[in-house]
């Protein structure tokens, strides 16, 4: 627990909390069950990974901002893309039940590692069944599909932009030009 | 003091059985068995005379005037079915308006729709952005062909007490029936039949600590004497209202929790109230952009329905989830759409998407408030550092500005 708040509370509080899915009972099992939760659901959700944000005015950072407030769930994925084409960081923020966080939190350790058009292959059934999403949570793995697609789609269009920049400007300035 | 854990944090769904209900009950299940229809014997006497003393038990929660006011059902949908299509049906010759609201329980505006298809006409008032139905609004909406008003004596989700007595009195000048669905309610606010000129209700045992399964709908017998149509077609029990063999121990448990919530629900109410505003200042001096949804001043001492603003609520519960709230928001219904009764009152989709209602109730203490107060600061402030939406609002990003990609 790292929020840096208060924690004047009751002190069993923060153990009975922590420990409540690590002792993973029968009982704790069988309260999960009506959420349909998998373990590995629970596991993102209390443990983000990749949880922040890059810097979006970076050139080798591709953004994708997906869903509405209205609807429930808005996932925001950002990459950044090495010079070689490979996804060096992933990072997210997501608004949404536990499986939209699970989904997108799965997708940015999938994409790290991978080059852009690996990235580009990840399917919303490998989430499907990777984090054993029940049929209502179907819409969460889509939507962090659509989050890798979006980042991708943002990353090309400013690589796109800098390529044309640059043929413009090597003619007058040679590599002035350099990712801020 | 030790907490256990799960905290039960849900009292508008139901409520535990209180142990002295329960001690009452047990022989009846055993020992006192009889049907209280069987006239012949004293199995048959005894049953009947527990049935008839829990009768009166509930007949004097509401202030009604003779037992025999009390229609024993299987509870409050029955009981809202009961009401609304026996007073259609038996006085369809005089009118086919109904009058109800739009942040009523399924059991009536699904019963309202059924009967629009069979050729009556409903009208639907709304509410204001406190969750409060305008007295005025029902009388602008009587006709001549109006045979009844049905309006909830207090909200199953934001807790809001309806002004029954103003609108008892305009049902009563216009002699329109004033029906109300009063589950929620009955021994947590004021109510009273009499005062509040309501000739049918609905209640029901499990949210006052008795067992489930039990309910009752009230109907006044003088001034006027109001006739229903029976639903169900047998023995003619319950005065030929509602046949079928009594649940005589459930009703002896309905009896007894009327009882303890006629002695002490004042005190109750009191203490809910005390426990509510811990709950309510603790959370909101700790977090910003947290919203009370519904009037704060008419309200059920043990209702808070908050928006937590930027945090959806079906991850907020899966991240406390030792402790038993419910939601607002469309991931928790199986409709998904988000609270009907949110958006009557004007909530956004996504402020309804980020509400948790939490249900205090007799067995609620002073620790748990705490520690639930606690984790939910916690938990928040976690899923905002987790959020997009909360990091755009930070940095003064107008959220209805953004052009959202609805999915």
């Amino acid at each position: 627990m790292s929020s840096g708040l208060p924690t004047d509370g009751v002190p069993l509080a923060d153990t009975a909390d922590s420990n409540s899915h690590r002792n993973s009972t029968v009982t704790d099992t069988e309260r999960e069950l009506p959420m349909a939760y998998s373990e590995k659901v629970i596991d993102h959700a209390e443990n983000p990974r990749n949880v922040g944000t890059l810097d979006k005015e970076d050139p080798n950072v591709g953004t994708g901002l997906v869903g509405a407030p209205a609807c429930g769930d808005v996932m925001r994925l950002q990459i950044r893309v090495s010079d070689a084409g490979v996804i060096e960081d992933a990072k997210f923020k997501t608004f949404g039940c536990g499986s939209a966080i699970a989904s997108s939190s799965l997708a940015t350790e999938w994409l790290k590692g991978k080059t852009v058009a690996e990235a580009e292959t990840i399917k919303n059934v490998q989430i499907v069944e990777e984090l054993n999403l029940p049929p209502v949570k179907i819409h969460c793995s889509v939507l962090a599909e659509d989050a890798i697609k979006s980042a991708i789609e943002d990353y090309r269009k400013k690589q796109e932009a800098r390529r044309t920049l640059l043929a413009g400007n090597t003619a007058t300035a040679k590599g002035a030009v350099v990712p801020s | 003091m030790a907490i256990q854990l799960p905290i039960f944090m849900d009292y508008h769904s139901t409520t535990p059985v209180d142990p002295r209900v329960l001690e009452e009950m047990l022989p009846y299940f055993t020992t006192t068995f009889g049907n209280a229809a069987s006239r012949s014997h004293v199995f048959g006497w005894k049953a009947e005379e527990a049935v008839d003393h829990a009768r009166e038990k509930v007949a004097k929660l509401i202030g009604a005037q003779s037992e025999k006011e009390i229609v024993l059902t299987s509870g409050a949908t029955e009981s809202d079915n009961l009401a609304i299509k026996g007073v259609a049906e038996f006085y369809k010759e005089k009118g086919n308006h109904i009058i109800t609201t739009v942040i009523e329980h399924k059991a009536i505006l699904d019963t309202c729709k059924r009967l629009e298809k069979e050729g009556f006409t409903v009208t639907y008032l709304g509410v204001g952005k406190d969750g409060l139905v305008d007295p005025d609004d029902v009388k602008n909406a009587i006709t001549d062909k109006t045979i009844l008003v049905s309006v909830m004596l207090a909200n199953n989700e934001v807790g809001t007490i309806q002004p029954l007595e103003a609108i008892g009195k305009l049902t009563r000048e216009r002699g329109v029936l004033l029906h109300t669905d009063a589950v929620q309610g009955v021994g947590k606010t004021p109510f009273d039949v009499e005062k509040m000129n309501i000739d049918l209700a609905s209640i029901t045992a499990h949210k006052m600590y008795g067992p489930k399964g039990v309910g009752a709908l009230y109907v006044r017998r003088s001034k006027p004497r109001v006739r229903i149509v029976a639903q169900q077609d047998g023995g003619g029990h319950e005065r030929g209202m509602r046949s079928g063999t009594l649940n005589v121990p459930g009703i002896v448990g309905f009896g007894k929790a009327a009882e303890i919530m006629r002695l002490e629900g004042n005190e109750e109410a009191a203490k809910l109230l005390g426990l509510r505003e811990r709950l309510r200042t603790k959370i909101m001096s700790s977090l910003d952009e947290v919203y009370v949804n519904g009037s704060l001043e008419h309200r059920l001492p043990g209702n808070l329905n908050i928006s937590f603003a930027f945090v959806e609520g079906e991850g907020l519960m899966m991240s406390i989830k030792d402790v038993a709230v419910s939601s607002g928001s469309a991931c928790t219904s199986s409709s998904l759409e988000p609270s009907y009764v949110l958006r009557a009152m004007g909530l956004g989709d996504e402020l309804a998407h980020s509400s948790i209602r939490f249900g205090l109730g007799r067995f609620t203490t002073e620790a748990e408030v705490d520690y639930v107060a606690d984790l939910m600061v916690r938990k928040v402030t976690k899923l905002r550092d987790l959020s997009p939406l909360y990091e755009m609002h930070k940095e003064g990003i107008d959220l209805n500005s953004v052009q959202w990609a609805a999915h």
